[in-house]
């Protein structure tokens, strides 16, 4: 079930718009900020609450890169893999995420702190490489920092 | 004031609120566009020559002229700002967006007026967080001011103006692609033939425009079609946001006139490479525009310009290949993107674009073979224009079969060596 704060959330958004299906996306948005991420029962929930089917929401929220259909660790690194960033040695920063976390992309690491995912080019290609921690750029990575960027998150 | 867009835009600090927007000149613009015809504003825009600085150069005024005006015009109509800053390389949206939202919000009022919406959104990208903030702010103060909502400054003229955050995916940068995804659909390109103008967003008029182009509007219409023109270098009119990434000494952004040469970019703005580099090439507009050789840098950076070069303007920011990189891994870099990033739809993209990505993986990967040359330059017309629904597939095209021509060296060097030139830790050969 939506919660109260859930539901709230959602029906200001359909202020916003003509119509309910428009604002299926924000609902995905809005429950994955509540829990964490997008469940199977959570997909059902915004479906009755949007008036659509479970499929419907399911086809919108898989094909965006944003939702997450699976769980994530506490923090998210959403790392740029494109060319910029390619260029200025993203492969460095992300041969040490592998070392340092013991994960790649699209996995979580085994104390639950961090979730890596590639991001297309995150508009910071003048401080490249770049990369997002949940809400926060962080540029001009260099493996050296990198360490000591990471211990700030717990 | 040769610096219209970025005026107000200082890196080290916050951006003007409504109080110090308006003390600086902030929303006269408005006030001077209510006094007219909202037709009288599309024809400045017209005039001046405005085109679209996402990446297609359409003209702006000859788009907003689409839109069916007068009394028996259905209604709601829409203006949608394209914020959705996604082309790879790219990264001169999120400095208007971050450094004025003022400026973007008084440019969507003004544009808004000339074509009569009654609603505009901002589609924003969710990495831009921070802009996400500001703008936020900044509709609210304008709301408060009485520059948006109900009878804007008691002109009898109405508009809301919603901020929407994206859940990612560069085709929602595609106009028809991104109606889609504000309808809450999956972002998948509509078909060509139907005017948004006409028929857009929920079937009623739409128009989609870039940032950069919609914050050029409240300057023309303070200072008029002659002055913008004669803002830019030759030709072409008005100011142009460039941007240098890669291995240059200084990487960024400057407003600067349209029209300006590529080597001026280059070597007085960003300094020059780095020591001991040398220039192999560059993607002058972001991932979809073909290489520019070191031999053509004098070329002025505008629309026409480029094309004389055979490539395009495309956004402006260049990307900068030079000699200790690898240009088969840059494409193969590149086109892992575009595989990535296509909606699917149609099978020559969905299909294709894999294909091409791990043939260029291969061969950097020293697992190429000679054959593999030929096969690359039939995709490159294969997924070229026509032959898919929208242009994700042709603009990954462009830099690959310049790139197949201009480093037809080193991909055969790879083939036959059957490893990577510059060796295995240029970008770890991740692609
Ligand atoms: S060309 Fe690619 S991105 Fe465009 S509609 Fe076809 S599959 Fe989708
Ligand atoms: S390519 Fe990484 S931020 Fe643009």
């Amino acid at each position: 079930m939506l919660s109260a704060e859930e539901r709230e959330e959602i029906e200001a958004e359909l202020q916003r718009y003509p119509d309910r299906q428009a604002v299926c996306i924000d609902a995905l948005l809005i429950v994955q900020r509540h829990r964490g991420w997008v469940s199977d029962e959570a997909v059902r929930d915004i479906a009755e609450a949007l008036a659509m089917s479970p499929a419907e929401v399911d086809a919108v929220a898989t094909f965006y890169n944003r939702v997450f259909r699976r769980p994530v660790g506490r923090h998210v690194i959403f790392l740029c893999d494109s060319v910029s960033c390619w260029i200025m040695g993203y492969g460095r920063v992300r041969a040490q995420l592998a070392a340092r976390l013991g994960i790649g992309f699209g996995e979580t690491s085994a104390d639950g702190r961090f979730t890596l995912l590639p991001a297309p080019c995150l508009g910071a290609c003048d401080h490249a490489p770049a990369m997002m921690i949940d809400d926060t750029l962080h540029g001009d990575l260099d493996p050296e920092r990198l360490d000591a960027l990471l211990d700030r998150y717990s | 004031m040769d610096t219209p867009l970025t005026q107000h835009i200082r890196p080290d600090r916050e951006p003007l609120d409504l109080r110090s927007y308006e003390q600086a000149g902030g929303y006269q613009a408005l006030r001077q566009a209510l006094t007219l015809a909202p037709q009288a504003i599309t024809r400045l825009v017209t005039e001046a020559g405005l085109r679209g600085m996402g990446g297609a150069g359409f003209p702006t005024g000859r788009k907003w002229s689409a839109v069916p005006m007068g009394p028996d015009a259905p209604r709601p109509k829409y203006l949608v700002v394209n914020a959705d800053e996604m082309e790879p390389g790219t990264f001169k949206d999120r400095l208007l967006l971050e450094g004025d939202p003022h400026q973007m919000v008084e440019a969507i009022v003004v544009s808004a007026y000339a074509i009569q919406a009654d609603v505009a959104y901002i589609f924003l990208r969710g990495e831009y967080v921070l802009a996400a903030q500001r703008l936020q702010r900044a509709i609210a103060e304008a709301y408060a001011g009485g520059y948006l909502g109900r009878d804007i400054l008691h002109s009898g003229y109405h508009l809301e103006l919603y901020l929407h955050i994206s859940a990612g995916r560069y085709i929602c940068g595609e106009a028809s692609a991104l109606l889609n995804a504000l309808e809450g659909r999956r972002a998948i390109p509509r078909a060509k033939g139907v005017r948004t103008a006409v028929s857009g967003l929920w079937g009623r008029p739409t128009i989609v425009n870039n940032v950069e182009t919609l914050c050029n509007v409240p300057h023309i219409v303070l200072h008029g079609a002659e002055w913008f023109k004669a803002l830019g270098r030759g030709q072409a009119g008005g100011t142009k946001i460039y941007g240098v990434s890669g291995k240059v000494r200084r990487p960024g952004t400057w407003e600067l006139p349209m029209g300006t040469p590529m080597r001026e970019i280059l070597e007085a703005h960003a300094g020059g490479l780095r020591d001991g580099l040398a220039l192999r090439g560059v993607l002058p507009g972001g991932a979809s525009t073909e290489f520019v050789l070191p031999e053509q840098l004098d070329v002025a950076m505008d629309f026409d310009s480029m094309a004389t070069v055979g490539s395009r303007l495309g956004t402006g920011t260049m990307i900068v290949l030079d000699d200790q990189t690898c240009p088969v891994g840059l494409l193969a870099n590149l086109e892992h993107f575009f595989a990535r990033e296509s909606c699917g739809w149609c099978t020559p993209c969905r299909d294709g674009l894999p294909w091409v990505q791990q043939t260029l993986a291969a061969i950097d990967a020293g697992r190429g073979a000679p054959e593999d040359l030929e096969l690359l330059a039939m995709h490159t017309r294969f997924l070229g224009p026509g032959y898919t629904f929208c242009g994700l597939a042709p603009g990954a095209m462009e830099p690959l079969q310049s790139g197949l021509r201009h480093f037809r060296e080193d991909f055969e060097r790879h083939i036959r060596e059957r490893r990577c030139p510059w060796g295995a830790d240029h970008g770890d050969h991740l692609h």
